[in-house]
């Protein structure tokens, strides 16, 4: 079974279509002339905007063998029926065609990070403090669902960690449950030692990498 | 250990309903917002939960925020259809696949942590366009023309 190229099984329908409807030829065939003179025709638009959180945004706009790579705020992508074509957009476009959507953003996931008092399950003074700074924070949204993601620093292996850092990220869950936050609400998760804050080597004892994270969103 | 004894029935049960998973939540809704779902078309209310293969339409008037379980924000203008094609997240590894197309209208994206994890696991399709996300925020519309599709 070789799978039949995919460019064949499009091609080979207008074609046919074209034979069969002479009565359409002549149109379709100043349409097609247009075409391949260059009257390509918009079909969307695609704008890279500033990320919020600092981070460098990238975004390729593919169409066939055709791509357009957006890279800097506000770079922008026209699609057409010939391909993606680069252009620049600006604030004051995107607010003109996207703002409804925009308008529309959920609010922006808020992380707050717990630390414990080392071997143990009790939580820092400080951190205690962030832990009491979470509830009006859900009040604030009117459907909030909540995520506890455990971590833990590179002593152990895989295996181990991923089950410890559960245990921490329940023990937080648990802790957000007894304060009158419904279970169903809250979903608890272990990255093990995968996304440690700062980064170490294998084996390395570091607290700041023993942590909670609770985010409310 | 006890807690595993109980964890593990509760695991096979999420592994045996994946398609009906939920998958994201529905945090802003205005004015007419549907979701069809296996033929049948639900409200798409303040703070229902959708699933993979749902597909999310507004109204003239209507406008839909979602945020989705990797920390995805999608959301949609009026008179838009927004498909959520393919959706898996493994929230250990932040491994997954993300896979939604924009069939008209608008919206506006800022991707997750399986973008973040695996820039190519995110994909927002136009009828004319594949859109690889390597991060992060980033607005598309689909004409409504004959030529869009």
């Amino acid at each position: 079974m070789t799978p039949r190229p995919r460019a064949d099984a499009r091609g080979a329908r207008p074609r046919a279509n074209l034979r069969s409807a002479r009565p359409i030829l002549a149109a379709s065939s100043v349409a097609l002339v247009a075409l391949v003179a260059g009257c390509a025709t918009p079909t969307g638009e695609v704008v890279l905007l500033p990320a919020q959180d600092g981070h460098h945004s990238v975004l390729t706009v593919q169409q066939g063998d055709k791509q357009v790579v957006l890279d800097k705020p506000y770079a922008a992508a026209e699609t057409t029926t010939q391909g993606p074509r680069a252009v620049e957009s600006s604030p004051k476009e995107v607010e003109a065609k996207f703002g409804k959507a925009l308008a529309a953003q959920p609010a922006r996931p808020q992380t707050f990070t717990l630390y414990f008092v080392e071997g143990s399950n009790e939580l820092t003074d400080e951190s205690k403090r962030v832990f009491e700074s979470v509830f009006p924070d859900i009040a604030k949204h009117p459907v909030p669902d909540i995520v506890v993601i455990g971590h833990t620093d590179s002593v152990g292996g895989d295996v181990y960690n991923d089950k410890l850092s559960l245990q921490r990220a329940d023990a937080v869950r648990d802790a957000l449950i007894q304060r009158g936050i419904p279970a169903a609400d809250i979903v608890a998760e272990g990255r093990g030692k995968r996304d440690p804050l700062v980064a170490t080597g294998e084996g390395v004892s570091e607290a700041r990498n023993r942590r909670v994270e609770v985010i409310v969103r | 250990m006890l807690r595993w004894k109980l964890a593990l029935p509760l695991l096979m049960f999420a592994a045996g309903s994946a398609q009906a998973a939920d998958i994201g939540q529905i945090k802003v809704s205005k004015g007419a917002v549907t979701i069809d779902r296996a033929g049948n078309a639900l409200p798409g209310n303040l703070g229902v939960h959708v699933q993979q293969g749902d597909v999310v339409k507004t109204g003239a008037d209507g406008s839909v925020g979602i945020t989705m379980s990797d920390n995805s924000l999608l959301s949609a203008g009026p008179n838009s259809v927004l498909a959520l094609d393919q959706y898996a997240f493994d929230t250990t590894t932040n491994q997954g696949r993300f896979d939604t197309s924009l069939k008209k209208g608008t919206l506006a994206v800022v991707s997750g942590r399986l973008a973040k994890q695996s820039p190519g696991s995110m994909t927002v399709s136009t009828p004319s366009a594949i859109l690889g996300v390597r991060g992060t925020e980033f607005v598309v519309s689909v004409n409504d023309t004959p030529a869009a599709r």
